[in-house]
């Protein structure tokens, strides 16, 4: 007992148990992944209620209308992020373990991307039928979805972060995050906008794509600071 | 080599409210220490400080001789910290959650060692069953296995007795006495009666305003 | 620089620095923009084409200014705060925030109002009211993620980070705005987007810009220092300046 501890095994290790732990959590939790997919599909459903059965008209919005209801369904799942660690603990003690906390919340996200955004992505086409989207953009609608809800979980990571420690700080997390949003919907329903037009679809998931890679270098490190704030806030 | 947490003037305040101020001490291999005081007076954040969570404090840490700031990976990984949170998740089983604070810490898992633990824990026949079935005594008892699973010099424990029955309390002081026989430290918040001979102190909140 | 930045970790020493600055940025401040806006309002010449409704520029495009210098400024304070544990940079950044806010409702309410006879409505999604609103929100983001902590300090740090967070990302916001904006309106006509302006346009409006910034560093010194008493209040050196007379309260 006298001896220093070494830790025998790499911080991939870790993240690789961080990533099943949380996967299996949530496929446990099914109402977590099913809810937001549930959610997009309903708003979707108030659109043509709400505005116009007409398709033609729907045709003109859907891009827009598709990437605004998965942004809203994607914000809706993140409240939960790191809230149920926050309260039975688990937190401070992945904050202690002997790993690049960084690396850590990543594992996190993309257990949460894989949940929530790729399915987003991947029902997103049944949905854009029911839209009359204009074919020919629908594989454009998927990788948007995929690239940009990638975007979406990392920043708003931070917001959950931030907000983990606070008693109301679901209605807060949107006002934090929203605005972060503005340039990942900008290009990811320009993206479909583009395919449906036919140009100009290369640039957008180009500019889509480096988001994500600014997100990916940046914001792990905000997630973590924003964490060790809240566990002690 | 001898392990060794010390502070030197080690004061915290809180939005400018002094919570305890020059705490010194030096914790070393074999001392076992009961951090007292009122509800209020600063015990879980003085643990929170020694376990590195807190970087907001004036004065100096030290393990090992050098900065606790400088050192903090050697010093994490000698550290099992407790806190007032079992921290053991309702969706996951007795094994599984073990499994997860092995490869956090870098420990090669093992199943067997993980049965014996929840064994001597009287967990015997729960270890397939989710969390949020067990009683709050029982989802202690997942994490005090990890004092067995988990052989680090530093303990330290925030208010481990919580919702544990008598046998558990007597189980637990008998290991933080043989883990400080064996050359181990502890530091413990409890109002609990501790039953353990050669118990050091620090009090908290008895010279505040 | 390592004996400015350890000074700035004294609060005292900012109080009676910032004291005795303080009444001459007022005083530019007031001159600067008593000057500007006479000058712009009546002596600077009318626009050929939007008439004398284009004089609102020299509200519109200072608050503009000050409204991203702000936040700017705010997320370096959150910064100072983070690395050096500078308290004094929090109090400042604090107090910057509302002034922030204020700008950029100032900035958002001159451009409706000038979009009334520009385009004959009060709002138009063009590409700065745009980024304007966003900005907006995000200022009150940072002014309600504070006030959601319990603790001082920890509001502090999460403002903090989400101001740096902010402040990476308004950059982005603002070109993808732009980008977005020329997309959907291809030829339009934005009321500030238009280059050479006569020397006897733009001269007010240079002044009319440092007046406001001027303005607002005064605003900040003063509201900086009243932060200070307010949570150093118990401190001693507070007790015995309120003995003193209270000189500069």
């Amino acid at each position: 007992m006298n001896r220093p501890n070494e830790p025998q095994r790499g911080a991939d290790a870790a993240v690789v148990a961080m990533l099943k732990r949380d996967l299996m959590l949530l496929l446990r939790q099914r109402g977590d992944v099913i809810n937001p997919l549930v959610f997009f599909a309903l708003v979707i459903t108030l659109f043509p209620i709400g505005i116009s059965p007409e398709p033609a008209l729907l045709a003109v919005v859907a891009p827009g209308l598709l990437w605004v209801a998965a942004l809203l369904a994607a914000l809706l799942s993140l409240d939960g992020l790191f809230r149920s660690d926050f309260d039975d603990g688990s937190l401070e003690q992945w904050l202690l373990a002997p790993q690049p906390t960084a690396l850590l919340c990543m594992a996190k996200v993309l257990a949460h991307w894989l949940l929530t955004g790729l399915p987003l992505a991947l029902i997103a086409p049944l949905l854009g039928v029911m839209l009359a989207l204009p074919a020919g953009s629908y594989w454009a609608l998927c990788v948007s979805l995929a690239l940009g809800t990638a975007s979406l979980s990392l920043i708003g990571a931070i917001g959950a972060a931030l907000t983990v420690g606070l008693a109301r700080g679901g209605v807060l997390l949107s006002l934090l995050v929203l605005p972060l949003y503005i340039p990942v919907l900008i290009f990811g329903s320009g993206a479909v906008s583009a395919a449906v037009v036919g140009s100009g679809l290369a640039a957008h998931l180009a500019i889509l794509g480096a988001l994500l890679a600014v997100a990916l270098m940046l914001a792990p490190w905000a997630i973590a600071a924003a964490l060790r704030i809240s566990i002690n806030g | 080599m001898r392990l060794c947490l010390e502070a030197r003037q080690l004061a915290c305040e809180r939005d400018d409210r002094p919570l305890f101020g020059q705490l010194d001490f030096a914790l070393g291999s074999g001392d076992i220490v009961q951090v007292e005081g009122p509800n209020g007076s600063g015990k879980t954040t003085l643990l929170k400080i020694l376990s590195g969570q807190l970087g907001d404090y004036q004065g100096e840490l030290f393990w090992n001789g050098v900065s606790l700031r400088q050192n903090r990976d050697h010093f994490l990984a000698n550290l099992l910290y407790l806190g007032h949170a079992p921290g053991v998740k309702a969706g996951l089983t007795a094994l599984e959650t073990l499994a997860w604070y092995q490869a956090l810490a870098g420990d090669i898992p093992s199943e067997d060692t993980s049965l014996e633990a929840l064994a001597q824990w009287g967990l015997a026949g729960f270890e397939d069953v989710p969390a949020h079935q067990l009683s709050a005594g029982q989802q202690r008892r997942i994490a005090l296995a990890r004092l067995l699973l988990q052989p680090r010099p530093l303990w330290i424990l925030d208010e481990p007795f919580t919702a544990i029955d008598r046998n558990g309390v007597a189980l637990l002081e008998s290991l933080i006495q043989a883990h400080a026989n064996a050359g181990g430290c502890v530091v413990v918040t409890t109002h609990h009666r501790l039953d353990i001979a050669r118990l050091g102190r620090i009090r908290l909140g008895v010279t505040g305003e | 620089m390592w004996a400015f930045i350890q000074k700035l970790r004294s609060p005292k020493w900012f109080y009676a620095i910032g004291g005795k600055c303080q009444p001459w940025f007022w005083a530019a401040a007031l001159g600067l923009i008593a000057l500007g806006s006479v000058w712009g309002l009546a002596f600077a010449p009318a626009d050929y084409q939007q008439g004398n409704s284009f004089r609102i520029i020299y509200v519109h495009v200072p608050t503009a200014f000050l409204a991203q210098s702000i936040f700017v400024s705010m997320a370096a304070c959150g910064l100072a705060f983070m690395v050096w544990k500078i308290k004094l940079a929090d109090m400042a950044a604090s107090v910057m925030a509302p002034i922030g806010a204020l700008m950029t409702f100032v900035a958002l309410y001159s451009g409706a109002v000038w979009g009334v006879p520009t385009w004959g409505t009060w709002w138009i999604w063009d590409a700065r009211l745009t980024s304007m609103l966003i900005l907006l929100f995000l200022y009150i983001g940072v002014i309600a993620l504070r006030r959601a902590f319990a603790s001082l300090e920890g509001g502090a740090r999460a403002a903090s980070v989400l101001a740096m967070v902010g402040v990476i990302n308004i950059p982005i916001i603002k070109y993808s705005v732009d980008w977005w904006y020329t997309l959907h309106q291809p030829a339009s006509f934005t009321i500030t987007g238009r280059a050479a302006m006569p020397m006897a346009m733009w001269a007010p409006l240079l002044v009319m810009v440092v007046g406001f910034y001027c303005f607002f560093i005064a605003l900040t010194l003063t509201r900086t220092r009243s932060e200070i008493l307010r949570r150093e209040g118990g401190k001693r050196w507070v007790r015995e300046l309120v003995e003193e007379g209270a000189d500069g309260l």
